[in-house]
């Protein structure tokens, strides 16, 4: 489904490289954490698998497209098999609930039929129908990030690809959209996620692969945060910056 | 995606951005208009040299008794002389250029002298003896005269060639000449119509930046993001465009069909007709423009 092999990249002006021979192969289906300190690469790694960026070495292949080498004219079309929900949301303020959902679906020429019952469909999914008509200034930002994932999804995507979800709400949202994710996941969705929140991968039990500095240090299946990895993969400190958030 | 989506974002960005598409529309509004003028112009000179050309003729003016000294020092022309010049003039070598040309005796020149004047006082110590006898000569090609006057200018018993479309070419000069100066104003203002709609478009896109994120994360197509700025480029250059072409048709209908062309009979001018027919080409030519400087000024927000 995801497959990284041998992935290095340093961004133009940098001197050091933000990912170095990473490799990685995530299944059909899967929960994947990828957890690190600040600038250690996850947000590098998510948006390889988004061709925001490419690499300079190495290959990626998400849904059997080899993105290394994948023409800018049909990256579009690729956009369209994965969904993708950031930290800070991304909603449109003029916009209600509803109309930010449905765009996502006009902007792909979507026929007004499909929208009329998908985006109520999604809406119920993320338990937001009673708030369709709101703008995202009248919701909290549990309630945005829902938004936010139905839009992301109401596609029906392959592959979720989420950076840092939680990362801007107190541990109640965050449960409620951790919550979220896994029905969505369970449903056949492919889930990629970034976080800096211990708790919430301790909680979860899937697998984790760690970062540090560009390298996967360890890679887990359902792990916690404080597991000892077996097999080959380093033993490595705890990263003292890994703190939960407020 | 839907033409009924497109649009919708263009009007918002038309709404979003409205005082800067009024100044697209004025600055292409006034460079179309100098286009549009340096056009006719343009235009004028063709029709006036249809007009003349056809009718201006070369004058072979032959040696006469009274012709000055240094253009004819043996006097006037000889019979011989007078036939030498017809001869060559049915030469191989001329003649397929001639149309037409007849001789013109020194009465024939004094009737047409009385005809042609309004003043008969000025004429009547003029006696036909002083008047030159002399060939008349049309041309196929009426650019050629200089065929004509290298052949003849130093033929004995030829007092002087003298081309009328001398008189034409000052005024068609002088009209080239304009019709230079305003293309050239019209480029100039091409030129910043130009850079406004790019600055405009790019400043629409700007406002719309966290649409635009947001239409290339889910997938929507380059050119599904980058039409409605194209189009609203295009919108207000069409806008200006006619607002250019009225004001030329106004202005040529006014000026030039009510009042240059009652008084100056002596020519056809431009007219109504003519402001039609450039009217494609200077409506496109603003649109061309507004469409590449909306496309260029949008790359980067569709670069993948
Ligand atoms: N556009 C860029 N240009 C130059 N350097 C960059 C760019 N984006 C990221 N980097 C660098 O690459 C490294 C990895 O960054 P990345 O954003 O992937 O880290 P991260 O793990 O997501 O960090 P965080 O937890 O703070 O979000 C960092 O050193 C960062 O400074
Ligand atoms: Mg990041």
């Amino acid at each position: 489904m995801i497959r990284l092999e041998e992935v290095t990249k340093t961004y133009r002006g940098a001197n050091e490289a933000a990912l170095r021979s990473v490799s990685l192969d995530i299944q059909r289906g899967e929960f994947v954490f990828l957890v690190g300190t600040s600038g250690s690469g996850k947000s590098s790694m998510l948006r390889m698998m988004l061709r925001e960026e490419r690499p300079d070495q190495g290959n990626v292949l998400v849904l059997g497209e080899n993105l290394s080498r994948l023409p800018a004219r049909r990256v579009p079309q690729f956009r369209r098999k994965l969904g993708v929900v950031f930290q800070d949301f991304r909603l449109l303020p003029n916009k209600t609930v509803y109309q930010n959902i449905a765009f996502a679906l006009k902007v792909i020429g979507k026929p007004k039929a499909f929208i009329e019952t998908a985006v109520p469909d999604v809406l119920r999914l993320v338990g937001l129908d009673h708030k369709s008509d709101s703008l995202p200034s009248a919701l909290s930002g549990g309630e945005q990030q829902r938004v936010a994932i139905a839009r992301a999804v109401v596609n029906r995507p392959d592959v979720l690809l989420a950076d840092e979800p939680t990362g801007n709400l107190d541990p109640a949202s965050s449960t409620e959209i951790m919550n979220l994710l896994e029905r969505i996941n369970l449903a056949g969705t492919t889930i990629v996620m970034a976080t800096h929140d211990r708790n919430i991968v301790d909680r979860m039990q899937k697998r984790v692969v760690e970062i540090s500095n560009g390298e996967i240090v360890r890679d887990a299946e359902t792990a916690s945060y404080k597991e000892i990895p077996s097999g080959p993969t380093p033993i490595i400190p705890e990263p003292k910056d890994f703190e939960e958030k407020p | 995606m839907k033409l009924g989506f497109i649009l919708s974002e263009m009007w918002a960005g038309i709404r979003g951005n409205f005082s800067m598409i009024v100044s697209i529309i004025l600055v292409t509004f006034v460079s179309l208009s100098f286009v549009s003028v340096a056009a006719l112009l343009q235009l004028q000179v063709g029709n006036m040299k249809n007009y003349w050309y056809d009718r201006a003729q070369i004058a072979i003016y032959l040696c006469s008794d009274f012709s000055p000294e240094e253009q004819c020092p043996a006097g006037a022309a000889s019979d011989g002389q007078v036939k030498a010049v017809g001869d060559q003039l049915e030469s191989a070598a001329l003649s397929p250029h001639i149309e037409a040309f007849y001789f013109e005796n020194q009465q024939d020149a004094f009737d047409r002298f009385l005809a042609e004047s309004e003043d008969l006082s000025a004429v009547q110590y003029l006696l036909p003896e002083q008047l030159n006898e002399a060939y008349w000569v049309n041309l196929v090609n009426p650019e050629k005269t200089d065929l004509i006057v290298e052949a003849f200018s130093n033929q004995p018993g030829v007092a002087e060639v003298r081309d009328q479309r001398g008189y034409l070419d000052q005024i068609i000069n002088f009209l080239n000449i304009s019709s230079l100066a305003v293309a050239g104003v019209a480029a100039i203002m091409l030129a910043s119509a130009a850079l406004l709609t790019t600055t405009t478009i790019r400043l629409s896109a700007f406002s719309r930046r966290r649409e635009i994120s947001i239409m290339r994360l889910v997938g929507a197509s380059s050119w599904s993001i980058q039409l409605p700025f194209i189009l609203e480029g295009v919108l207000a250059a069409l806008i200006g465009g006619a607002l250019a072409i009225s004001a030329v048709g106004f202005g040529t209908s006014y000026f030039v069909t009510d009042l240059l062309a009652t008084q100056l009979a002596f020519t056809s001018f431009v007219g109504i007709e003519d402001v039609w027919s450039i009217a494609p080409l200077v409506v496109g030519v603003g649109v061309l423009i507004a469409a590449f400087a909306a496309t260029v000024s949008t790359f980067r927000h569709i670069r993948v």
